[in-house]
């Protein structure tokens, strides 16, 4: 995983409440077997009419959210199926952050997998930043993970909460899988005491 | 003397592996469950780092979410849902993982054929890349979703990282009404907590009302757990659950049965536990409910109006409400009964079993449905489809109007050509009314198999009691 540096950044601000995981990338463009190309479907339906043109006022398609890198989403971001095609299609797209006030648990632990930060904010923190963007759509907020610090426009500072493991994950690129295949040993030391009781291999 | 624990925590402790500081703990996968969406990019990374599945023999594939629901004998015309389906039975060849594809007489929705063919047992901890997952929680198994990442991490090492969750109970105590049923009850709870009530917990459903469903429907409370926010629900196992699994093809057999059954006596949760959080629902108070918005958390009973707009005081939720109107086309402060539908689906991982498919012929059966609603019935897997023919009910609802179809996925996600035309409605037993979740432009109503047979007979939505 490519390590996660601080950044600064303007804001794509998408502020509805419960963004499912269907709205982030329909369920139709699943069928692929590799990881690529999901961006140009990252909200499909919210981002294209009838004919597949993109809709000129959906906040995707207007020109100043060629490279933003944060998302500002409403509350419960992510809810949903566990697709790991929506943190792909988010990052493929740009973003390395999304902010909101809560995350659904599957999108959040997918998220972290892919470099892509979830930005828990409370609530007024969330509702000063919409107003600063509807002020000021050209304004911008820095991300610093290791000090979990989101600077808002007017230069204020809110804490965000991430587990330490993740932080490091995060900030150090770690392989998640490559932690965990050092712990072998002990993997094998509880295969020998624990029995799953079945062999879906059997019969 | 030990503290008193949950099932939830007598799970989570039996399988830990082990847990450095400050790292997530190590949680060992007793079950993994594999389809063809969530796994081909899982496959490709062992690929890439040259390790094998280190479990095949807990690892299990099904084809379900893209796969046609037509006869099985054709040829598959969407090209890029054939490709999938092929890199599922490559990738299990391949890595020796058992799959049930597309011609197996095992095939079926993932969440269907592991019960069914014993391979989820109470204590287990299950996962499948699919958010449904919780639905084995029925039989006191710690079982939630992942993502593909966790897919890889899976297949590799039979491991997770994982952190604890809080735990949840949800208490339903007292009788269900006639006409009122499982999906009824977590649609009641849902509507209650809302989409994001349950975010960081594990539910355990407990109280008299739920000790009182068959297993079937236990599956379709705990299906829907993630629907409130929860990626786990269970129901700590009781008698039903031993003669469910009793003699199913991978369940324990002969002395290994007597332990098996003696281990999972244990894991009920001890009187004194606490739980992080609860709440209660009264069955007696319950109605047939139904959804009218764009999440599973906007339901309400049948008769009810809908919840008005204007009587909403907090703005981000108000407007929520306006948009998932509009979307529906629907006007608040009014009840959705009578409203016409265009089709009515029964199936899915929710409602797609045989008590399931029983519950709408009972409705159909000697009757027709409404000449302008499409009725989809998708048995959830071949077991099922087997079963069903065996008591005639496809005869039950072809006479009736319906179409019968082969096991799968179909119009709950319409990723394979089961899909809604933009505008229609329709009434579903499956589990998420999101837009375009049935296909782009499509409204869902999201109830009971008897409701939506109700509903496929009327033609518009209808409280189920007035044809009992």
């Amino acid at each position: 995983m490519k390590p996660f540096t601080n950044f600064s950044s303007r804001m794509v601000v998408l502020p509805v409440n419960n963004i499912d995981t269907d709205q982030i990338i329909p369920a139709r463009f699943l069928k692929i077997t590799t990881k690529e190309g999901l961006d140009k479907h990252l909200f499909q339906d919210w981002r294209y009419d009838e004919s597949g043109q993109p809709k000129p006022d959906f906040v995707l398609n207007l020109p100043r959210a060629r490279g933003c890198e944060i998302l500002l989403a409403g509350d419960n971001f992510g809810c949903g199926s566990s697709r790991e095609h929506a943190p792909w299609a988010l990052t493929q797209f740009g973003f390395r952050a999304v902010i909101s006030t809560s995350f659904a648990d599957i999108f959040r632990g997918n998220s972290l997998k892919n470099s892509l930060l979830p930005i828990t904010i409370p609530a007024e923190a969330h509702a000063e930043l919409l107003a600063a963007v509807a002020k000021d759509p050209e304004a911008q907020v820095a991300v610093d993970l290791p000090a979990q610090k989101l600077t808002l426009p007017n230069g204020r500072a809110v804490e965000f909460p991430i587990d330490e493991f993740s932080k490091h994950c995060l900030i150090e690129g770690v392989d998640e899988l490559g932690y965990i295949l050092k712990r072998e040993a002990a993997i094998r030391e509880f295969e020998m005491r624990h029995d799953p009781g079945i062999d879906t291999l059997a019969g | 003397m030990t503290k008193p624990r949950t099932i939830i925590e007598k799970i989570w402790d039996a399988h830990v592996v082990n847990e450095q500081p400050g790292a997530p703990a190590l949680l060992y996968i007793d079950l993994h469950l594999v389809h063809e969406v969530t796994s081909p990019q899982a496959f490709q990374g062992l690929r890439e780092r040259g390790i094998k599945v280190r479990r095949p023999d807990l690892t299990v594939a099904t084809a379900d979410h893209s796969i046609p629901t037509t006869d099985r004998s054709l040829p598959i015309l969407d090209n890029i849902g054939k490709f999938q389906l092929d890199e599922l039975d490559r990738n299990c060849r391949d890595f020796g993982v058992r799959c049930y594809g597309i011609h197996s007489d095992k095939q079926g929705i993932v969440h269907v054929i592991g019960p069914e063919l014993g391979l989820t047992q109470p204590g287990m901890t299950v996962v499948c890349g699919d958010s449904h997952t919780a639905t084995h929680g029925a039989f006191g198994a710690l079982a939630f979703g992942i993502g593909t990442s966790q897919v890889e991490h899976v297949l590799a090492t039979q491991c997770l990282l994982q952190r604890k969750s809080k735990t949840f109970q949800v208490r339903v105590d007292g009788a269900l009404k006639p006409g009122v049923t499982a999906k009824d009850i977590i649609l009641g709870l849902i509507a209650k907590i809302g989409i994001g009530g349950g975010t960081g917990c594990v539910f355990e459903y407990t109280g008299s009302a739920i000790r009182a469903l068959g297993m079937e429907q236990r599956m379709t409370v705990c299906n829907m757990s993630i629907e409130g926010g929860a990626r786990a629900g269970l129901i700590a196992p009781d008698d039903l659950t031993f003669q469910y699994l009793h003699g199913r093809p991978h369940a324990p057999k002969g002395a290994a049965w007597e332990s098996a059954v003696a281990r999972w006596k244990q894991l009920a949760t001890d009187a004194g536990a606490s739980y992080d959080r609860e709440v209660s629902i009264d069955a007696d108070q319950l109605e047939p409910m139904i959804t009218y918005g764009t999440n599973p958390g906007m339901g309400v009973a049948i008769n009810a109006p809908l919840p008005d707009p204007s009587q909403i005081a907090d703005p981000a939720q108000r407007e929520s409400m306006i948009q998932a109107l509009r979307y529906m086309d629907l006007e608040g402060g009014k009840p959705l009964l009578g409203r016409p539908v265009n089709v009515v689906f029964i199936g899915s991982c929710t409602n797609s079993r045989i008590s399931d498919l029983r519950s709408a012929a009972s409705i159909l059966k000697g009757r027709k449905v409404n000449p302008n609603v499409r009725v989809m019935v998708v048995p959830g897997s071949q077991a099922v489809k087997r079963e069903a023919e065996a008591e005639g009910l496809p005869e039950i609802f072809r006479a009736a109007g319906c179409d019968w179809r082969e096991p799968g996925c179909s119009m709950c996600i319409a990723m394979n050509g089961d899909q809604l035309e933009p505008g229609q409605y329709s009434v579903s037993t499956s589990n998420r009314n999101f837009e375009g979740r049935q296909g782009k432009g499509g409204r869902t109503f999201l109830a009971s198999p008897l409701t939506a047979a109700a509903a496929a007979l009327t033609g518009v939505v209808t409280d189920v009691r007035t044809l009992l």
